[in-house]
């Protein structure tokens, strides 16, 4: 099953990393040209904008005039919904080509809209008076309980990184190539124990973006290389880290999930390849175990194995991922370009044979999850 | 003077905030269904309802989850280094965010689940809840 649409066009800004020469709005600019110029579309073509970030301003500085536009913005996960809500538009006729631009200066921070502080938020009343703002002293907090529940340790935390490491050794592009042992990690500098540096994402500038469209409408030479949307799936929860149910489990990565595989008509079996969103290491064995691909716990040892690595059984983050490749903040938009060029075959570190990938996106630290399950037509 | 962040409370939660000031954690409890919440809301998230009550919670806890910040980014830098950031279990079954204070910032030293007890610290115009081990919290 396959919703009808596809992702035609799809590309990162020339440069990621330290950019202080481009602005916010300059880098969604970039992305969404390349975007388009990989799609083969022009401008004109363009009905759909969507964006975390002025989508209607991306539009006007692009010369597009779209009958359909999206705001959304949750975070990291942003960009996964909206390719399921361009799906939707299409589906509904309301758009008939959707473009969906990220840009962040996550690091030099030009152009970027100030980050809101608001003392009388929830965030601000019962999280930041404690020296809880940045993620790294929030979104980190339910590891080391999960860690402990399953009698895990740091060395699990750990071999994520290791894991990674070995897929960013064959990505030119990623920051963090060198490969690393257990030992090294645990020999790294702590940042919020029992985080330490190499476990805690890069924080960078730069932007991708994607070309969404109803697959009938395809030329043949759009559809050689257009990656289908099978299925998608979004859902939120807790705003305070706080109030998170279980230390382990994303109640929202695992009904976004189920929802993209009930559309799919998929199982987790038929999944080969995944981009887990990972802001911090314990995400990753977070999310594999809230989609349903290991039981609670067991995400770790895989990992220790080399499962996830290359050669492993199940690939994940094979760019490196955000602890290694990039991270502008949100990220998202970083693991569906990895997805796509995997599905396409002209990924850095490619992985032979995959026919279906599956993306899994967090946002505003476990607040919401969004999943995209794409493959080949 | 100092930039940490002081809580501004709004209408839902002054009730919180006025008790701290007085030396007391309040929890809402929801008339219908009994729920007890943190943080502070107009409706009660299991039932909908609007009538919640405010009650004076035990001030007792257990450690959940936690970080020690060993690399704080402004204006956390004028507090003492490392810092821990906690999840707590309230006896009452809430979970909040806080600091555990009063014990070396070193993993032996903080057990999950270990037992802990409120105090409040002054921040500013306000009163912060955070929690440090209970007497004879090693049990």
């Amino acid at each position: 099953m396959s919703t009808g649409v596809s992702i035609i066009g799809a590309a990162e800004t020339e440069r990621i990393g330290r950019l202080p020469d481009q602005s916010v709005l300059g880098l969604n600019v970039e992305a969404g040209a390349r975007a388009m110029r990989d799609a083969g579309v022009t401008r004109d073509q363009i009905d759909g904008i969507a964006g975390a970030y002025s989508p209607h301003g991306v539009a006007h500085a692009l010369g597009i005039t779209p009958r359909w536009v999206d705001t959304t913005n949750v975070g990291g996960c942003s960009f996964l919904m909206h390719v399921r809500h361009a799906v939707a538009a299409i589906n509904a006729g309301y758009a008939r080509m959707v473009l969906i631009t990220h840009g962040e200066s996550g690091r030099s921070r030009v152009g970027a809209v100030p980050r809101p502080r608001d003392p009388a938020s929830l965030t601000g009343q019962f999280e930041e008076p404690y020296g809880a703002r940045a993620p790294y002293t929030r979104f980190t907090i339910p590891a080391l309980r999960y860690l402990h529940q399953h009698g895990l340790g740091e060395k699990d935390l750990a071999a994520v990184v290791v894991s990674q490491r070995q897929w960013a050794h064959r990505v030119p592009r990623a920051a963090r190539r060198e490969l690393m042992t257990v030992d090294d990690v645990l020999a790294a500098p702590l940042v919020a124990y029992p985080f330490r540096v190499p476990e805690v994402c890069l924080r960078t500038d730069g932007g991708g973006a994607l070309v969404v469209a109803r697959t009938a409408d395809l030329t043949p030479a759009q559809r050689e290389r257009a990656v289908a949307v099978l299925g998608t799936g979004e859902a939120t929860d807790s705003l305070l880290i706080a109030q998170m149910a279980e230390a382990g489990v994303s109640r929202a990565a695992r009904a976004a999930t189920d929802e993209a595989f009930a559309e799919a008509g998929m199982s987790r079996r038929d999944i080969d390849h995944v981009m887990n969103y990972d802001a911090f290491a314990h995400l990753v064995l977070v999310g594999l175990e809230s989609m349903g691909f290991f039981a609670p716990g067991r995400a770790a040892g895989f990992i220790a194995e080399g499962g996830a690595a290359p050669g492993g059984e199940l690939p994940v983050n094979t760019n490196g991922g955000g602890l290694c490749y990039t991270h502008t903040g949100m990220y998202g938009m970083f693991a569906i370009q990895e997805s796509v060029r995997q599905l396409r075959g002209e990924a850095a570190a490619q992985v032979p044979g995959i026919r279906t990938s599956l993306v899994l996106g967090f946002g505003g630290m476990f607040t919401a999850a969004a999943t995209l399950i794409l493959g080949h037509h | 003077m100092s930039q940490l962040p002081v809580p501004v409370p709004t209408p839902e939660t002054a009730p919180f905030w006025k008790g701290t000031a007085q030396g007391r954690l309040r929890l809402q409890r929801c008339d219908e269904c009994g729920l007890v919440v943190h943080y502070p809301r107009t409706h009660c998230p299991g039932c909908t309802s609007p009538r919640l009550s405010w009650f004076d919670a035990s001030g007792d806890a257990t450690l959940w989850s936690y970080v020690i910040v060993h690399r704080p980014e402004p204006p956390y830098t004028e507090q003492e280094v490392p810092y821990v950031v906690a999840t707590v279990q309230l006896a009452e079954g809430p979970r909040m965010l806080t600091n555990i204070v009063d014990v070396p910032p070193e993993p032996e030293f903080l057990r999950i689940d270990m037992p802990l007890r409120v105090r409040f610290v002054a921040r500013g115009d306000q009163w912060l809840p955070v929690f440090a081990p209970a007497e004879g919290g090693a049990r």
